[in-house]
């Protein structure tokens, strides 16, 4: 009766009960897993499949209708209760799941076949103690010629054993070729796996003099083991053809609408392609920008990356990452981080003045990523360093607090990397102390001071009577730099500053941060003298006002390609759960035969394979015969033909009306 | 690789949440909302957010955020371009796609998840086939689409408006975007031009359909629809395909940045503070360029004022224009331009008073539309058929928008 019930109803209850908590419901749900309207039966699979877990002994209610379902004979029945029946997490049932799988992955259908690969994570993750079995029925399916089979195969190789590359070997020529035909989102999972294959197998087609990455591994290496790495390296390099299969095999799918895949092959071009053939993939990356912002977003992180080792690969495209003032913030200082790893001297004055503009952003967070920016184009390209110094000295009497701030802290860099004489700016800036409030500005502006009080004699001392006036008030950051000032103008113009210095010293003893308590009294044992302050003391001048070497303004970019491009880990800059590393380029080939196929077999096989094909329907065979495809286009044709099959399945089902 | 989806809305409430494996407690959401805090607007929450056990990676589109909640390594684009998947679909099935329709049809939402991803794997992702699996709920849409007038934007709905109805047909529209930054002076900074063509096909059987260009060598950088035959294009710059019912986007397309971007509206402005007044003056026009002849409509000028002007005092020569002293955004919608008389806004700001001028003068966003015009120059050959013996009703028409069209002032 609630069998009858139920399908009385309207299908939007049973939906409501998809929201709430309807747990207790389970039983009068999960009765009608047997009905014969497929609505119904959808929905109940939805229901059992999320409350399952809850409710494990009914649940074993409806297993032998599954059961009795995986030998239908319509390939969809079979497919979606097998989908169902591997969904449903109780432990009890995986003998049966185990069982299924098994005899799912060598059915005739390949859309079975495909569902069989997804249930094998699924078994995994129920009961990781399965891993052996389930390898075996990976090895099978990896053999499959199916292009429906290939991506959700993978998949189930990648979750369950990544590290069995063995299982890869004698597939990889025919996982190349399927590779176009392949849906798009298992071409993503391939190709992912496949530069890590290419990585272990081949050798290094980067050849000596290709760029950064070579000379820094060289500069770990010690000569003797340089010497005898150039004399391997002069016998000439040819490509493993299996290693130009893959290459020449994805660049069609650089063409593909799907952000993912175009991403997956740019990182694979990166990864394992010579280096003169990378640059094929920047149009097509350039192409990702006109996306949604989070395409972007990842597309530009990935363009930062690639952008500092290359520079030669996006400049043709450097207008493409010109900002917008719609663009949201990430996005625009990602794009300014990329237009300042293509700045060089033959554009940098177009940038400069591109730059102007942003300078004057109403976006103030924006603005002040743009000074930084023109501080980093200012130490990298030594034509322009005056005229961005110029630049930004006239932001000093900007209104803006923020762009002030970070104008002062960058300029405070760059003096600092050419200590020729800037008195002009450091007289400025001192008298910006009076005005500006925020700390690591005054922070800086009292810095330099300090560093190059010789060369303003008659301003530091005056400066740092102001600042003992205020020193209380002033925030912790602030007070370390007028201890510190303070100490050097100790050391260098006692007769002016000793007083002062004490005076600030005693604030400082007082402090309520302990930080600072610990800096006072540290400085005042060092340049205070007294019977008790040993050798040290003598040192004091040379320990304050030593050669410091100057800020490497770095792109917090640089280096992230030790990271596989385009993975979460790239993007967070951190390692994710369950990131495997892409190895080092293999010395020496592995051998290349492995990968050969006996082509004897094969044929043997497809010999036994036919005969049995007769006993099935004739839409089965259909469906077979278009594995064979070759062309893209047909894998969509082929799907859209296996809807219409369903559709067909669907109509017979609903004119036998249940019997309730 | 997806465990579970949660759709927040802008008042940051949970309104559905579906899981592919074992249920993952909204609670994780809290990181999300932090983050939300934070960014203080929409767009700029970050689409990838790490907490202890799990990673959030989200889309936000039509005011809803999509945060997918996944456990381990994957490319965070095949994430971001699944979400992006499942709100083109609910477009398509329910006409528009905001809180109140989805949670009205709940259950097809529930079913086409269910269908679009099996244990976290993308499964059927393609629309047409979705169709065919799961029914639209066809009745309802249509009582919304009448009622609501449904939001007439970027979709490619805009298409089978004038094909004939109850006949065999197809056709494409090609559209062009122009992409421009103009500066002070209104020379160009950069300028470029992409495209879509957008097909709606309503044919029986299987047919074979080829496009082929006149001039195929503008298109320099293309992408394809899964249905078209890659070695085809590669060969003989033709497109081979079997077509998809309904609606599609079969090409996306980068015109080569040889060819000088035609730009065929200009902006005179002349917007000016003074430091020791507290009014503004402001005024802009608007007037055709390049436009071979043909009229520009749909001309909406919007722009974001500095936070120093209060209100604005402005009298347009045509259309109809706001401001908003909150958000400081002034738009006005202009409508078609007659080249005997432009389309001006003239008047005053106010600003706050004693506050010193601002640094910058707004940026000018520009948007417009030209009908039976590809400002590419792109130009369809001829459409064939095989494989059926009907002839079909065959159609394409051109169109000309702005898309990020930027006028520096």
């Amino acid at each position: 009766p609630s069998l009858l019930i139920l399908q009385m109803r309207n299908l939007k209850e049973l939906s409501v009960l998809l929201r709430k908590n309807a747990s207790e419901l389970f039983p009068a749900v999960v009765k009608n897993v047997a009905s014969k309207n497929i609505e119904i039966k959808k929905l109940v699979y939805v229901y059992l499949v999320r409350y399952a877990e809850e409710q494990q002994d009914l649940a074993l209610l409806s297993i032998s209708t599954f059961q009795r379902a995986l030998k239908d004979p319509n390939q969809l029945i079979r497919a979606s209760a097998l989908r169902v029946l591997s969904s449903i997490r109780v432990p009890i049932i995986v003998p049966i799941m185990m069982l299924a799988i098994k005899e799912a992955s060598a059915d005739l259908s390949p859309y079975v076949r495909k569902n069989a690969a997804h249930a094998i994570q699924k078994l995994y993750s129920l009961d990781p103690e399965q891993k052996e079995m389930l390898i075996e029925v990976i090895e099978k399916l990896l053999k499959d010629k199916s292009t429906l089979v290939a991506g959700s195969v993978v998949m189930a190789f990648e979750e369950v054993c990544p590290d069995r590359i063995d299982l890869i070997h004698k597939n990889y020529r025919k996982l190349c070729n399927l590779l176009v035909d392949v849906e798009e989102w298992g071409q993503v999972v391939i190709i992912h796996m496949l530069t890590r294959y290419a990585r272990t197998q081949f050798v290094s087609p980067w050849k000596e003099d290709d760029g950064l990455e070579d000379n820094e591994k060289n500069f770990y290496e010690s000569d003797d083991e340089q010497k005898e790495k150039t004399d391997q390296r002069k016998k000439p390099y040819t490509m493993d053809p299996d290693h130009r299969l893959l290459i020449r095999n994805t660049k069609p799918l650089l063409q593909s609408r799907n952000a993912a895949v175009v991403m997956a092959v740019a990182q694979l071009y990166w990864h394992i392609s010579p280096k003169s053939e990378v640059g094929i993939i920047s149009k097509s990356l350039v192409r990702l920008l006109r996306s949604n912002r989070e395409v972007q977003y990842i597309v530009l992180q990935n363009i930062a990356t690639m952008s500092i080792q290359r520079k030669g690969m996006f400049e043709p495209y450097l207008k493409s990452f010109y900002v917008r003032s719609t663009d949201p913030t990430m996005i625009k200082t990602l794009k300014l981080e990329i237009l300042t790893n293509l700045a060089n001297e033959a554009n940098i004055s177009t940038l400069l003045r591109e730059f102007q503009t942003y300078v004057k952003s109403q976006d103030k967070q924006f603005a002040a990523a743009t000074i930084q920016t023109i501080g980093r184009c200012a130490t990298n390209i030594s034509e322009v360093t005056d005229t961005c110094l110029n630049g930004l000295v006239c932001l000093l009497s900007n209104r803006d607090e923020i762009v002030v701030a970070e104008s002062v802290v960058v300029i405070k860099k760059l003096l600092q990397m050419q200590p020729a004489q800037h008195g002009e700016i450091i007289k400025h800036m001192a008298k910006l102390l009076d005005s500006i409030t925020v700390p690591v500005a005054r922070a800086s502006i009292l810095w330099l001071i300090g560093e190059n009080c010789e060369r303003v004699p008659k301003i530091a001392p005056d400066v740092l009577r102001k600042m003992a006036k205020s020193f209380t008030s002033e925030d912790d950051l602030v007070k370390l730099q007028i201890l510190n000032l303070g100490a050097k103008l100790y050391l260098t113009n006692s007769r002016q500053t000793k007083l002062l210095t004490q005076y600030i010293l005693n604030l400082g003893k007082y402090d309520q941060n302990y930080d600072i308590r610990d800096r006072t009294r540290f400085i005042r044992q060092l340049i205070v003298p007294n019977e008790k302050s040993g050798a040290l003391s003598k040192y004091a001048k040379k320990i304050f006002l030593a050669q410091k070497p100057a800020p490497l303004l770095e792109s917090p970019f640089k280096d992230r390609d030790h990271f596989q491009l385009g993975t979460l880990s790239h993007t967070l800059n951190t390692k994710a759960t369950g990131y495997l590393e892409l190895s080092n380029w293999p010395e020496v080939a592995p051998d290349p035969s492995v990968r050969n196929v006996e082509v004897i077999e094969l044929v043997r096989k497809a010999k036994k394979e036919n005969p049995a094909k007769k006993f099935y329907s004739e839409s089965e065979e259909e469906e077979d015969s278009s594995d064979s495809s070759s062309d893209s286009g047909e894998v969509y044709n082929s799907l859209k033909k296996l809807c219409s099959l369903q559709l067909i399945c669907y109509a017979s089902n609903n004119t036998v009306r249940p019997s309730t | 690789m997806i465990h579970s989806l949660f759709l927040i809305n802008s008042s940051g409430d949970i309104f559905l949440e579906k899981h592919w494996k074992s249920v993952v407690s909204r609670s994780v959401c809290d990181y999300f909302f932090e983050a939300q805090e934070r960014a203080t607007e929409a767009e700029n929450v970050p689409p990838v957010i790490p907490t202890p056990h799990h990673y959030l990676l989200s889309v936000y589109r039509h005011k809803i955020f999509f945060v997918a909640v996944i456990q381990t390594e994957v490319p965070p684009l095949f994430v971001i371009e699944f979400l992006h998947r499942v709100v083109d679909t609910f477009q398509d099935y329910f006409g528009v796609c905001s809180e109140p329709v989805i949670k009205d049809n709940v259950v097809v939402v529930y079913e086409v998840l269910e269908e679009m991803l099996d244990n976290g794997f993308p499964l059927a992702t393609e629309s047409n086939i979705l169709k065919e699996l799961i029914k639209p709920p066809t009745i309802l849409r249509t009582v919304v689409n009448t009622i609501t007038g449904m939001e007439k934007g970027e979709t490619h709905r805009e298409l089978p408006s004038w094909l004939p109805t109850g006949q065999l047909s197809s056709g494409a529209l090609a559209k062009d975007w122009i992409d421009a930054i103009i500066d002070k002076s209104g020379s160009t900074i950069t300028a470029e031009i992409q495209g879509v063509i957008d097909a709606c096909v309503k044919l029986t059987g299987m047919p074979d359909l080829t496009l082929s260009f006149m001039n195929p060598r503008l298109l320099d950088d293309v992408s394809f629809h899964p249905c078209v035959r890659f070695k085809r294009w590669e060969s003989e710059r033709i497109l081979s395909f079997i077509p998809p019912d309904g609606n599609f986007r079969l090409l996306s397309y980068h015109v080569s940045a040889q060819n000088l971007v035609a730009i065929p509206v200009y902006v005179k402005h002349n917007i000016s503070f003074r430091d020791s007044s507290s009014l503004g003056r402001f005024e802009i026009t608007v007037g055709p360029k390049q436009t071979m002849g043909k009229t520009i409509e749909g001309v909406i000028v919007t722009s974001q004022m500095p936070k120093g002007v209060l209100n604005m005092s402005l009298t347009p020569s045509q259309g109809t224009h706001t401001f908003d002293p909150v958000t400081k955004m002034l738009s006005w919608d202009v409508g078609k331009i007659n080249p005997q008389k432009l389309p001006s806004l003239k008047g005053t700001m106010s600003l706050q008073a004693g506050a010193s001028k601002p640094d910058e003068n707004p940026t000018i966003n520009l948007q417009f539309k030209i009908q039976q015009l590809a400002i590419s120059g792109l130009k369809v050959n001829r459409l064939d058929m095989y494989g059926e013996k009907y002839k079909p009703f065959k159609g394409i028409k051109y169109m000309t928008k702005a898309g990020k069209f930027q006028v520096r002032t």
